[in-house]
């Protein structure tokens, strides 16, 4: 009777103590991220960027190709609510920076995850693989990424001409290097854990090692580096537009109202407001970044 | 066996391969104090000629991959130089296509194409007549390397500057305010700070011109402005580069021997920290040139400046493909000659690395 009662109550102390200590990898990465003040502020910011990005258009009352004849160069005014002016053809600026943000945010999230197949495909193989196939696949990196890639892509524009989709795909088949990289490493220290031998001895194939127990554990890694490649994106994208080579008229981008901005310098607002909100975009995804580097790889810290 | 395997390291070896590249360097350059021999002639005593030749060996490869890609890029396009809205007889066009080696087989223009490259001809322009690309490039050259070469000295001494008085004062007010301006270099990209410049100090101040070149001469008051631009994200990252590495540099024990020599602060800073420190910098430099390239278009533009990046940019829009196709090569082949530039550099300055 008092042995089992002992015994009962070491093992409730093990199991309190079991609750203290048991908090996850994740949960402990949570409350970091949770503290960060420049990483949650930035989740606000961007996540109203992101509201006024998918609803704004819709609910504002210019759109963004409807060119007000009366009303060209009109600096800000609460006159038919042009709060932020109108660009030299007289067409509304808040209606033309929502749809420029949405555009560069869609690039940042389509050209992101693109790279981030190519990238997290590629990587694992090699690391997974080894030998040779890793020695040919990494070697082929470093070969491309000594490559003025965002060359490649105005190539790419040059040749096939320019459509939204193109820009989407050539953007993130030149990002997913260094994805490649970071994956390779990580697959390789995983693939020597004991759980993978584990595994293994299971009788589980390569396919599903990769997929079920390597995968899942670089998903810190990964969301780390994807989160940092969409700015990176989004400038590229901008790049291209701004220099006439991206999205087309009457669509636009930041970029190019960057561009089209930069060329009138009298009227000044054309400039500043898409700038602060491309400055304002990348200042949050990069406080973001930051945070969640801090929050999931202590070792930094 | 084991000692014939190609794998087989001596153990001391091993474990001098785990030490940090920078704290060999720091213990180093504690010899300076004692030995005569002049800087350069060490340096130059200590390029490792078997590394500096395999790594030029492996530049090839890229090289010829961007080459390659060009090329066939170049042939996906659809149409070729003599599909016009007046169609030629097909007889004559046969035959200056012929004159243009367009009959061959496939892999022998590829060939003659790399040969032409390797001799510095990228063919002539499709859309600017009587000028070969080499000489559309040519003109184009002196203003996009002046920039790009001052851009890059000067974010070299500004950003180590600033990377080694943050890191002497560090969490100081002087250190916030430079990590802070360093974050803004970082975060705003050269299309939004070029721009501004330009109005600021261009239109409102009128300290700087806000684009072009008088006459086309190269003077300080056109060209400070573009390189400012394309030097500051450069500056950003180069100070945060050079303030972490020193922070980590200065807790070393060869500093702590140089302060027990007695010597000067201002030479335990410049001799054995600053050159230890610098190795990151040094590493930095070949993605420093593509930054300073692709900028290059982007201030070109901004400012108007007749040079390499105008250029492609216009040969980009009237899809000029030889144009377009030789500046890729170009500026391909300066990042490859910077990566191999700064890799030696980094092997001269770090005595630990020996790349067998």
């Amino acid at each position: 009777m008092t042995l089992t009662a002992a015994t009962h109550s070491e093992k409730s102390a093990l199991m309190e103590s079991a609750a203290v200590k048991g908090r996850s990898l994740w949960e402990d990465s949570r409350r970091r991220l949770l503290a960060n003040k420049a990483a949650m502020a930035g989740f606000v910011v961007l996540g109203l960027l992101v509201i006024i990005a998918i609803f704004g258009p819709f609910v504002w009352p210019h759109k963004f190709a409807t060119q007000y004849r009366d009303a060209l160069s009109l600096p800000p005014t609460w006159k038919d609510l042009h709060i932020l002016g109108t660009d030299i053809y007289g067409r509304d600026m808040v209606a033309r920076v929502m749809v420029g943000l949405r555009i560069s945010l869609t690039v940042g999230v389509v050209a992101t995850f693109v790279s981030l197949v190519i990238g997290v495909a590629w990587g694992a193989i090699a690391g997974f693989a080894g030998g040779r196939i890793d020695q040919l696949m990494m070697r082929t990196v470093d070969v491309i990424y000594a490559m003025p890639y965002i060359f490649f892509v105005i190539l790419v524009t040059v040749v096939f001409g320019r459509s939204i989709f193109l820009i989407f795909l050539a953007i993130g088949a030149i990002e997913w290097l260094t994805m490649a990289r970071i994956v390779r490493g990580q697959t390789l220290m995983l693939k020597q854990k004991e759980f993978v031998e584990a595994a293994r001895a299971a009788g589980v194939r390569p396919i599903g090692l990769v997929v079920r127990h390597i995968l899942p554990n670089l998903l810190g890694p990964v969301a780390v580096y994807v989160t940092l490649t969409i700015p990176v994106v989004i400038l590229q994208e901008s790049f291209l537009s701004f220099i006439g080579l991206g999205v087309q008229e009457p669509l636009t981008s930041l970029g190019r109202l960057i561009s089209e901005g930069q060329r009138e310098l009298g009227h000044p607002w054309m400039l500043f407001v898409p700038a602060v909100t491309m400055v304002i975009t990348l200042f949050s995804l990069n406080f973001i970044g930051d945070g969640l580097r801090d929050a999931l790889d202590p070792k930094d810290r | 066996m084991l000692l014939k395997s190609r794998h087989y390291r001596p153990l001391a070896s091993a474990a001098s391969r785990r030490l940090d590249g920078r704290t060999v360097a720091g213990a180093y350059h504690l010899l300076s104090d004692t030995t005569r021999s002049s800087p350069l002639a060490r340096s130059l005593s200590r390029i490792p000629w078997a590394y500096a030749a395999r790594r030029i060996f492996w530049s090839i490869p890229t090289m010829l991959a961007i080459i390659t890609i060009a090329f066939f890029m170049m042939r996906a396009a659809p149409g070729n130089p003599y599909s016009v809205d007046r169609k030629l007889p097909p007889e004559i066009e046969a035959n200056m296509k012929a004159s243009l080696g367009l009959d061959k087989p496939l892999w022998q223009q590829y060939t003659s194409y790399v040969g032409r490259v390797v001799r510095f001809d990228l063919g002539p322009s499709m859309k600017t007549r009587d000028k070969t690309v080499s000489e559309l490039i040519g003109e184009g050259l002196p203003v996009s390397l002046t920039i790009g070469g001052f851009a890059m000295a000067l974010a070299i001494f500004i950003g180590t500057g600033l990377g080694v008085v943050a890191a002497i004062r560090q969490n100081s007010a002087a250190d916030y305010s430079a990590m802070s301006l360093a974050m803004i270099g970082i975060s705003i990209p050269t299309f939004v700070t070029g721009p501004l410049l330009s109005l600021v100090f261009g239109v409102w101040l009128g300290w700087f011109a806000a684009g072009g070149l008088d006459l086309g001469r190269m003077n300080f008051y056109n060209l400070f402005l573009p390189i400012l631009t394309l030097a500051l994200p450069q500056i950003a990252i180069i100070s945060r580069l050079m303030r972490a590495s020193m922070i980590e540099v200065l807790k070393n024990n060869f500093i702590r021997t140089a302060r027990a020599k007695g010597l000067s602060e201002m030479r335990i800073l410049l001799r054995h920290a600053a050159p230890a420190a610098i190795l990151p910098v040094v590493s930095y430099l070949g993605p420093a040139t593509v930054g300073i390239i692709t900028g290059s278009v982007v201030v070109e533009r901004v400012f108007g400046l007749p040079g390499v990046g105008q250029s492609f940019i216009d040969g980009a829009i009237t899809r000029d493909y030889p144009r377009v196709m030789g500046t890729v090569i170009l500026y391909g082949g300066l990042i490859i000659i910077f990566n191999l530039i700064a890799d030696i550099l980094y092997a001269v300055l770090d005595p630990k690395v020996r790349y067998e």
